[in-house]
């Protein structure tokens, strides 16, 4: 497909979004396709279209967002003392003990499990993107799509039966001598990386597939080897790309939970698992405007990785322009 | 994960709702519209089957109604599938349990949320810290079963918000093909043979059974209903120990041979020998002496009942002999024990097939000691197990 439309350079919609009119304009000037010629349009009506995507967002995300940040400051219905009067304790409380050490595990675990899937995730994309095997190519991505959501109390069980104190592959292996045990903090990254590895795959293949060989060839023709060439061209153009992967897998992490529940209980701290703790349990009564408290905590560091991660990558989106 | 399975299930009732409007429609819809309008005004505020002028008038009444919405009942849980069918077989009313897998709070949110609409619970089975809650929030409609005297007064709500139905002690089940020596007390369980094995029904702050083990752990280790924290600091040993398996306990683990050994409510684990005797698995239950725990669960009618005169037959239903029999088969000890002993009304078969007690256990935590212990398993749980 590439070898005959040039594709725009990589993460088309981060782009197009960022960048503006002019985007839209170079975008169009690229692909000469007649649907993206039809938006050379005059720019007075353009906000209109975003519209329906705004009051989606209002109702879908904003209402919830609101209702989470009064209910986060004010006691739970069921609470001893009666429910809807002012409270910080909520808040206090959700930063403190066995809710922080919860908090910074599901971080941790984010984070650590974002990264390898990136590293490991990058060059499978590549390797993929470039097989002259179109079938190969074809199988991979749909596998990648059906992996990518592979998650919640399947995902566990399989590993269980396979990986687990009786799984199948650890009795023949005899893994547990060997100081394997899924029932961890590493034990979890792996099953982890069992659906962040093909969702950063499925992410990053549509930047890789728009490097063009052209550039390889250039960089080739001024002597530069195949490590100066990603050095200098290819990871900078994939920067933001990379790190728009890196973000969605590190919420997908974050924000995981039927997994971790069925397999590692309270083993390994989460943020999410206390939430559920806090909502829905057969223990804890009263405890319900304490998981929206940390249900803001949560938003604030999606916030905050958000925060850093737009100015980056605007960054490095300047280059593309 | 929780809310969206809360909204399938949602959903799913909503449809199923739909499907049976569909089908039934004509005369039996508007018989049991007419219904509704004509009795539910006495049946919504009846406190006792006298109130409806005797069983016969209550019976009818929840045959015109003609459904039951449950909820959280699973079918292996102390019997509850075959409790269900009996009930259907008997008055033919249909029960449509909604989210069998849930917990009290999913029940609680089910009521508060969905007052008023047709596809609310209207019966409930709560953990008693849910059952006082709900009770003091006004969730909750006053009714007297026939054997209402009959169940102790330290079981039941005197102005009968919710009372005690089934119960059971803290059991040790094991898996006597994989594990050479099944453990009987909590002192075993250290020993370097069950390495991984020993799991529970989930994380205590969640799972009501999981938080039973806990106090019985605390039992069994010096502590007491004040004080839960040996408890924890045991199941901290067994984790240093590496004999603790975090895996929460299910039928497909047991099956799988991934949760050989499971402190569990006695009346679940006693229910998975007879499930499992056929696969091959010797699952064995005793109930420790060293950390001796029972706790019961509640029934209650939810205030704004779609179906009240059905919610308040389920209710002389599960407290009748056939109903606490019911349990009974199930391996739970039904609130009605004493009295049907007495009575001479008890099934014996199932009597004796009930898991031997050597240390009875007679003082229930009160509410104070409960919320107490709650909170320092909360504090000091995951510190004790992670890593």
């Amino acid at each position: 497909m590439n070898d005959t439309a040039p594709t725009p350079v990589p993460s088309p919609a981060a782009t197009e979004t960022l960048s503006g009119g002019a985007g839209a304009v170079s975008t169009a000037l690229r692909t000469p396709t007649p649907t993206t010629a039809k938006r050379l349009r005059p720019r007075g009506g353009a906000w209109l279209a975003t519209l329906p995507l705004l009051i989606f967002f209002a109702i879908g995300f904003g209402l919830p967002a609101i209702a989470i940040a009064i209910g986060a400051f004010t006691t739970s219905d069921d609470s001893p003392g009666g429910g809807g009067t002012f409270t910080l304790s909520n808040i206090t409380d959700s930063v403190q003990g066995a809710y922080w050490t919860a908090l910074l595990g599901s971080i941790k675990l984010a984070a650590l499990t974002a990264l390898i899937g990136t590293i490991v995730g990058l060059p499978l994309a590549q390797a993929i993107a470039t097989s002259r095997f179109r079938l190969v190519r074809e199988f991979v991505r749909s596998g990648s799509g059906v992996l990518a959501n592979f998650g919640g109390v399947p995902l566990a069980f399989m590993f269980v039966a396979t990986l687990g104190n009786a799984g199948e592959v650890t009795q023949k292996l005899d893994l547990t001598k060997h100081g394997w045990s899924l029932y961890s903090f590493t034990g979890l990254s792996v099953v982890y990386l069992y659906f962040l590895i093909p969702l950063m795959i499925l992410t990053i293949t549509p930047a890789l597939e728009g490097l063009r060989v052209q550039w390889r060839e250039a960089a080739a023709n001024n002597g530069a080897t195949t490590l100066q060439y990603w050095r200098h061209v290819g990871l900078p153009i994939l920067l933001p790309s990379l790190l728009g992967g890196y973000i969605l897998l590190f919420g997908s992490a974050f924000a995981a939970y039927a997994t971790a529940a069925a397999m590692v209980g309270a083993s390994v701290p989460l943020i999410s698992l206390q939430i559920s703790n806090a909502l829905s349990g057969n223990v804890l009564v009263g405890q319900g405007n304490l998981a929206l408290a940390l249900g803001l905590d949560m938003i604030v560091i999606a916030v905050l990785v958000m925060a850093i991660y737009l100015p980056l990558q605007r960054r490095s989106a300047k280059w593309l322009a | 994960m929780t809310t969206h399975r809360a909204r399938t299930a949602a959903f799913a009732a909503v449809l199923t709702a739909a499907a049976l409007s569909l089908s039934a429609c004509g005369s039996a819809g508007t018989a049991s519209t007419a219904g509704a309008s004509g009795g539910a005004k006495d049946a919504k505020t009846a406190t006792s089957a006298a109130d409806f002028g005797g069983m016969d008038a209550l019976v009818a009444a929840a045959k015109k109604e003609g459904t039951l919405n449950a909820i959280t009942l699973p079918r292996d849980w102390a019997n509850y599938g075959a409790i269900m069918d009996a009930f259907t077989a008997k008055y033919g009313i249909k029960i449509q349990d909604e989210n069998p897998d849930g917990s009290s709070q999913d029940e609680i949110n089910a009521i508060t949320s969905r007052k008023d609409q047709d596809r609310a619970p209207d019966v409930v089975d709560l953990g008693s810290a849910f059952a006082l809650s709900a009770a003091s929030q006004g969730l909750l409609a006053p009714y007297k079963v026939t054997g209402f005297d009959q169940i102790p007064d330290s079981m039941k709500d005197a102005t009968g918000l919710s009372y005690n139905d089934y119960g059971g002690y803290m059991s040790i089940g094991c898996d006597a093909k994989k594990v050479a020596v099944c453990p009987k007390n909590f002192s075993d369980l250290l020993n370097p043979a069950y390495k991984g094995m020993v799991a529970l029904n989930g994380d205590p702050t969640k799972a009501g059974a999981a938080f039973g083990a806990v106090y019985a752990a605390a039992l069994a280790n010096g502590g007491s209903l004040d004080n839960i924290q040996p408890g924890i600091d045991f199941f901290g040993k067994l984790k240093k120990a590496g004999n603790f398996n975090p895996v929460e306990v299910t039928p497909a683990t047991i099956q799988k041979g991934e949760t050989p050994i499971s402190v569990d409510w006695s009346y679940l684990n006693a229910g998975y020998t007879d499930k499992f005797a056929s696969q091959g698995i010797q699952w064995q239950v005793s109930i420790p002496s060293d950390g001796s725990y029972a706790q019961y669960y509640n029934q209650a009618i939810n205030k704004w009942a779609p179906h009240p005169a059905a919610a308040r037959l389920w209710e002389e239903y599960l407290y009748s002999a056939d109903g606490q029999n019911g349990f009974l088969k199930g391996y739970a000890t039904p609130a009605l024990f004493d009295a049907m002993k007495t009575a001479g009304t008890l099934d014996p078969t199932a009597v004796s097939k009930l898991p031997t007690v050597t240390k009875p256990f007679t003082t229930f935590p009160t509410q104070a000691q409960t919320d107490a212990a709650k909170k320092v398993v909360t504090q000091n749980w995951a510190a004790a197990i992670a890593g």
